[in-house]
């Protein structure tokens, strides 16, 4: 028998593989691709080299005035980018005018919002409690290690709180929400009593005129815990970051309680001010929106009515011409004797602005929610809100959240605009600090600055609400 | 009487009757707005007396006193306020209407090479969307008009293209075109020629649907537009006279001048909205069927005319209602216009007119219909479009 052995295996062509063989493939696979390739290679040999030139082969990084750029320009015998009007003036694109042995505070915040933040959005790394714990711990010890002691035990009240509330709506479900006419006065009474202690207490320590925040933020939490059954840890901290977060934001950063100083608004600006009204205003529309959305699809005319002319009107005008009403017309309706913060008119301009592309976005969502589960609900007997809070809007919700995201896209862009009416968000600060006659001439600078912090932003948000998509998805089916 | 299981008679409270409680949330709401209402133009009233500011639109008659840099009609100081508003209006159509022409062209083309076989081309076409997207309109408005097109060089020094076209701190200066009377015969032989290619492929799509045979109308049609109108052109002397800047002294003298505002904000609108029809067009082409692709090609179609008769009619259908609604947000964003002073309505009506005449809510109240209906007009448009073409039978 003849042995049958293999030839052994030629070396494939060289044009067939690897790098040469990807370029033939992609990008000269034909005469007008060859052209198309070269088009583009001419086009990034005009942008790129020339920027890199500028931006980082003849700039500037060392020193900390406009002279050590001038003189390093004048011996080099070429201008760049002069980075160091960046380096010096980042305090003031980041904070505004706020004083600054006081901006600790909106660090402080900011690291408390993240911790509130991080373990809602990235749900999937926090689902199970244990890993919420250890992230709350190492938070804890990072706001300790910066500001003290006694920012980290409330900050450690506010972390720890869902996991309380979670307790402690399993065990009061009693309390929860029935059509007995007495348990209900019952709890409306203890509701009350609570209000009031709150209240009380509030003016007490904080002071007078900021008890209603915090008795308000509080009948909101007993709302909650009298009205629905076993709310998650999950959506405990949501609650919490709509009613305890926005008001101890509010006292931090204004001050005047607590032996802070008092910070008023007009020193406001930077950066921070761009978060604050962007995430003021995604808070505060948000709500709105939902509300508008329900009563634009409410069988009751008059509340479609004016609900749909209102969404209509607000979608169909630009918003520069509504922080204008804001702050020309606005006033104008207001008795002489109230004075409206400038910040504040233009966030109720922009709230109930965006409260109509919201509206929009969760009516695209109650839409698409099957009949069978409004049926469903009514045939229990159940109450209208209570139907919509506990069947329909968790689902809408949890539906809509891409275009809720893409919304506040364009909100955070959108927040530059307050500019027009005078506030000095990041761009506003840069233009200032370019009209700035020691730093003359800087214009490009301070646009590719600020260009580049609202891309990282943005395009953080979009990657994450592309694959939040991804992830609810792949889930719904 | 009736009994239910519980044992109580089966009247419930009126309180319980969703009707009733219906009827009363809604008198609630319309008290409390009526009320709201009539607090606001109360105080309205007491402000503008104690301003001593008449109400009314009487003030649109008068004379406005201000000067408007960019007018497309006849306006100057002792025009009215009336006048100014329609200026402004003009402003905004002209820079909206360049805008939505522009985008569409660098739109399709960007959401088509995204699609490109060419990884490089596709690429770069990405990088361009995800940057330019991802940055606020504003900053780009100021980026164009403060870091690029103010540092240009002054007149003298100006970019100069083959002397007829200068870029200089001043803007872009264009050649004008002076038409003469002899003007009319090109324009009625154009008339005219577009008169015979509409009538000619309307006369090639009967024919071709009766026997099947076609008839290259549309070439015919434009060649025979253009013959037209190049003999009356010439029959009538050459009636257009072209102006060209020139450089007199500091200044220059004639041609057309293209304000740095309107460029900038032209520049910054067409880009950012590109981008996003872009998006438009790829993901259209890509809800295509993948069938009605593969039976192009098995039908043995060249991929242009599969794209031209197959693949885009149906994209199109995807891609136009958001479309028409992102030209709604270029009329919108064209009120950017305001920060570099552009003189559109909002920079012209509800920024001088209504520091020069104080009438805020007259204004304020104007401005806002105008986009209303501009913005309903549109929804009609889409409308319309939805009926007409929107997949019957789903």
């Amino acid at each position: 028998m003849k042995n049958w052995q293999s030839s052994p295996s030629l070396p494939s062509p060289e044009q067939q593989q690897g790098l040469i063989k990807w370029c033939r493939m992609n990008l000269f696979s034909s005469v007008v691709n060859t052209l198309l390739t070269l088009t583009g290679l001419l086009i990034l040999w005009w942008l790129i080299p020339p920027f890199f030139q500028w931006a980082v082969v003849n700039s500037c990084w060392t020193g900390d005035s406009r002279e050590v750029c001038d003189a390093a320009f004048a011996a080099s015998g070429k201008t760049g980018a002069c980075w160091v009007f960046i380096k010096v003036r980042l305090g003031m694109f980041m904070y505004g005018f706020y004083p600054e042995v006081e901006r600790w505070r909106i660090n402080f915040v900011l690291l408390v919002l993240a911790l509130g933040l991080l373990p809602v959005l990235a749900y999937g790394i926090f689902s199970k409690n244990l890993r919420q714990a250890i992230f709350g711990v190492f938070g804890l010890l990072t706001v300790f290690y910066f500001f003290g002691i006694i920012p980290a035990i409330f900050t450690a009240a506010f972390f720890f709180l869902p996991f309380l509330l979670d307790f402690l709506s399993a065990r009061l479900a009693w309390l929860a929400v029935s059509l007995d006419l007495w348990h209900t006065l019952i709890k409306l009474c203890l509701m009350l009593l609570v209000g009031a202690l709150t209240f009380f207490l509030a003016v007490t320590f904080i002071g007078e005129g900021h008890g209603w925040a915090s008795t308000l933020a509080t009948v909101v939490l007993l709302l909650v815990l009298f009205f629905v059954r076993n709310v998650t840890v999950f959506a405990w901290r949501w609650i919490l970051l709509f009613t305890i977060f926005p008001l101890f934001a509010f006292y931090m950063l204004v001050g005047n309680v607590f032996s802070l100083a008092h910070v008023e608004t007009h020193y406001w600006g930077g950066f921070f001010l761009t978060l604050v009204v962007a995430s003021s205003g995604m808070a505060t529309a948000l709500p709105i929106g939902i509300l508008m959305a329900l009563g634009r699809r409410s069988e009751l005319p008059v509340i479609k009515v004016v609900c749909v002319v209102f969404i209509e009107i607000a979608r169909s005008v630009p918003l520069v011409s509504v922080l204008f009403m804001a702050s020309v017309m606005f006033p104008l309706f207001l008795p002489e004797s109230v004075t409206f913060n400038k910040l504040l008119r233009a966030l109720v301009g922009i709230a109930f602005f965006y409260a109509a592309y919201m509206a929009e976005v969760v009516r695209g969502g109650l839409q698409a929610i099957p009949k069978g589960q409004y049926e469903a609900a009514k045939a229990l007997g159940w109450p209208y809100w209570r139907m919509m809070a506990v069947v329909i809007l968790p689902q809408t919700l949890r539906l809509v959240i891409p275009g809720l995201a893409i919304n506040f896209l364009s909100l955070l862009k959108d927040t530059t605009l307050v500019a027009v009416i005078g506030l000095l968000d990041l761009l506003g600060i840069a233009k200032a600090s370019m009209a700035d006659a020691e730093w003359l001439g800087f214009t490009k600078e301070a646009y590719v600055f600020a260009g580049i912090v609202f891309w990282v932003f943005c395009f953080a948000i979009s990657r994450y609400s592309v694959r939040l998509e991804k992830k609810l998805h792949t889930s719904l089916h | 009487m009736t009994r239910n299981r519980n044992g109580d008679t089966g009247k419930t409270s009126i309180l319980n009757d969703a009707r009733f409680r219906g009827w009363i949330s809604q008198a609630i709401i319309i008290i409390i707005l009526t009320l709201l209402a009539g607090y606001g133009i109360y105080n309205v009233g007491v402000n503008l007396h104690k301003a001593g500011i008449t109400t009314g639109f009487g003030f649109l008659s008068e004379p406005s006193g201000f000067d408007i840099s960019q007018t497309l009609i006849e306006y100057s100081r002792t025009s009215t306020y009336a006048r100014a508003l329609v200026v402004g209006l003009l402003n905004t159509l002209l820079v909206s209407a360049l805008g939505i022409v522009f985008s569409t062209i660098l739109g399709f083309f960007l959401g088509v090479i995204r699609l490109s076989p060419n990884w490089l081309i596709s690429r770069m076409a990405t990088t361009f969307t995800e940057i330019i997207r991802n940055i606020p309109l504003l900053l780009q408005v100021l980026f164009w008009y403060l870091a690029i097109l103010a540092p240009l060089p002054g007149p003298r020094e100006a970019l100069n293209l083959g002397d007829t076209v200068f870029l200089c701190n001043r803007g872009l200066l264009i050649p004008r075109l002076h038409f003469e009377s002899g003007f009319v015969f090109v324009a009625a032989s154009f008339a005219v020629g577009i008169v015979i290619t509409i009538g000619l492929s309307w006369w090639n799509s009967r024919r071709q649907l009766v026997t099947g045979k076609r008839f290259p109308a549309k070439s015919i049609g434009l060649a025979l537009l253009l013959v037209l109108s190049l003999i009356a052109f010439f029959l009538a002397d050459c009636p257009v006279q072209i102006e060209r800047p020139e450089l007199k002294g500091f200044n220059f003298r004639g041609g057309m001048t293209v304000l740095p505002e309107l460029i900038a904000l032209l520049l910054a609108l067409t880009l950012y909205a590109a981008t996003f029809i872009g998006e438009f067009v790829r993901s259209g082409i890509l809800a295509v069927d993948k069938g009605q692709r593969e039976a192009t090609q098995a039908l043995g179609y060249r991929p242009f005319l599969a794209y031209r008769l197959i693949i885009i009619p149906q994209a199109m259908r995807l891609v136009t209602p958001p479309l028409i609604s992102q030209y709604l947000t270029i009329i919108k964003n064209s009120s950017l216009a305001v920060v570099i002073g552009y003189p559109d309505l909002i920079h012209v009506f509800a920024g001088t007119a209504l520091n020069q005449s104080g009438q805020s809510v007259e204004i304020i109240s104007i401005t806002i219909a105008i986009y209303l209906v501009i913005s309903l007009l549109i929804s009609l448009l889409m409308n319309w479009y939805n009926q007409k073409y929107a997949l019957k039978g789903h």
